[in-house]
């Protein structure tokens, strides 16, 4: 796909900016992406996103629907970059929309790292 | 009937515990339910008094859920997004009996006879059919194609003269008839090629027209349950005349369809559009240019009205189009999340629900009056028992 290299340098490049700006929560470290985690308000909007828009085709618990399963288990393999570049740009020639008037970057990359570890439990 | 038993619910929940037997509801009695799609539960519906009369919990993963009657109007089947399959008894307001039959579905069917009852499954792919009173199975049909043994998805199934069942495969673009008239033993038969990605089928009210809707390609498959060996045929091909289509955010729902003033409103695939066809040559009338991608778009019962509700992002909006004029002539914001609308037997309400505002909004069809509001666990599909007396549905 030749956008993927192109929103992995964005990704990149947003994710270093963010990280000159912010502390990176403690929490994160562990996976060492550097991933920065939204404000907490920003969180809830975006986990109710994933659950409700995203769950439409991937189910709401992301067991998969028309979509595939996006279960911790599912992704295990998946290199987060281009996971998040399948976010941000949808993939041509299959139902995958794009979401990068809705998600920022950053916030794409935080989805990806949720989803990796198992979306938490609150509704 | 049933709306008065259940007036003092009490009296009814009572009634079902002391006497260990069901209570009944007249034959069509006026009820409903809708899916709580967060908690796995559904609310019974009394729309004569346009309340909620109890719930029913533990019906699993209904995220998406579909629902089919009995006959009488008494028992609702509900398809969860797990493979559950759960018998509500209405009057009784319980679980009579459930089984989970897949791992991934999207909905089912009724036979016309009412004795059988077809799953449709994503995984593992293909139809299940079983005994409507025992929901004991009765048999399996892989929706196996292509040379390696896969097995597609399966989407859009429908009721279909004669103890058939019609639906559409997914990857491979196919269209299967099922006949279970020995149910142990059902027959298919096959219809391949028929376009790119259908996501999801419908039965017209007189029982005759399947249609499926395509995801991959624009244009539907129409297929005449009357006269299966004339073959599906192409209709509303290349509707979007080339131009580039917007991303798609939710799939639309065929099931529940708009057959009105002699014509059929379809929703566009990534197209702000409600297509509109003559429903007797199936040529295209036009397109009706709406607030967003159209999810459901359904008639009202006198046909004089079509109400659409949006994909996300539009989906805080529904909008009324005036089939004589053949334009949007009402937008109304019920809430958050408009995800289904359901009219009454008559048509003179619709209700609908709205997902993150947790409630169901019932408006007057006739003059755009909000009339109740009920609270509701973040509600998806709202549906009436008239359907236990309507094909297709």
């Amino acid at each position: 796909m030749s956008i993927g290299p192109l929103s992995t340098a964005l990704w990149r490049a947003s994710v270093l900016f963010a990280l000159g700006v912010l502390a990176q929560p403690s929490s994160d470290a562990q996976a060492g992406q550097g991933v920065t985690a939204p404000s907490a308000e920003r969180s809830e909007e975006i986990l109710r996103m994933v659950r409700q828009d995203c769950g439409s085709c991937h189910g709401m618990t992301m067991k998969g629907g028309l979509g595939p399963a996006l279960t911790p288990a599912a992704l295990q393999s998946r290199p987060a970059d281009s996971l998040v570049a399948t976010i941000l740009h949808g993939r041509p020639g299959t139902a995958m929309p794009p979401w990068q008037n809705f998600l920022s970057a950053d916030e794409a990359a935080w989805i990806v790292q949720q989803l990796q570890r198992g979306l938490p439990d609150a509704r | 009937m049933l709306a008065r038993l259940a007036l003092t619910g009490f009296a009814l929940i009572a009634l079902a515990a002391c006497a260990s037997r069901e209570v009944s509801p007249a034959p069509g009695g006026d009820a409903g339910v809708v899916i709580e799609r967060a908690t796995g539960s559904v609310q019974v519906l009394d729309p004569a008094r346009r309340a909620a009369v109890g719930r029913i919990t533990g019906l699993g993963d209904l995220s998406h859920a579909a629902v089919v009657y009995s006959k009488d109007a008494r028992y609702a089947y509900v398809f969860g997004r797990d493979g559950g399959l759960t018998k509500v008894d209405l009057a009784a307001q319980k679980a009579v009996a459930r089984t989970v039959q897949a791992g991934n579905s999207i909905g089912g069917a009724i036979s016309r006879d009412g004795k059988l009852v077809a799953v449709a499954n994503y995984e593992p792919g293909g139809v299940k059919i079983f005994d409507a009173q025992t929901l004991t199975l009765l048999s399996e049909v892989p929706s196996t194609y292509g040379t390696q043994g896969q097995r597609a998805k399966v989407v859009g199934i429908a009721d279909a003269p004669n103890d058939r069942f019609v639906f559409s495969l997914f990857e491979p673009g196919e269209i299967w008839i099922v006949d279970a008239a020995d149910p142990r033993h059902p027959t298919v038969r096959k219809f391949e090629n028929v376009g790119k990605e259908p996501y999801d089928g419908l039965i017209t009210p007189d029982g005759r027209w399947y249609i499926a809707g395509l995801f991959g390609e624009d244009g539907l498959v129409l297929l005449d349950m009357r006269n299966p060996d004339a073959g599906p045929k192409r209709i509303l091909n290349g509707y979007g005349r080339g131009t580039e289509k917007l991303p798609v955010y939710k799939m639309p729902h065929l099931r529940g369809w708009a057959m009105a003033g002699g014509y059929a409103f379809l929703p566009a695939i990534g197209r702000h559009e409600v297509l509109v066809v003559d429903a007797t040559s199936w040529q295209q009338v036009g397109a009706i240019p709406v607030h967003g991608q159209p999810v459901f778009v359904m008639a009202r019962p006198d046909g004089g009205q079509v109400w659409v509700n949006f994909a996300f992002p539009g989906n805080d909006t529904v909008q009324v189009i005036d089939v004589a004029a053949l334009k949007v002539v009402e937008s109304l914001k019920p809430g958050r999340a408009v995800l289904h609308m359901e009219f009454t037997t008559t048509g003179d309400e619709v209700w609908i629900s709205a997902r993150d505002d947790d409630r169901v909004v019932v408006y007057d069809t006739a003059t755009f009056a909000r009339l109740a509001e009920l609270p509701a666990r973040s509600p998806s599909g709202i549906f009436f028992t008239w359907r236990a007396q309507k094909m297709g549905l």
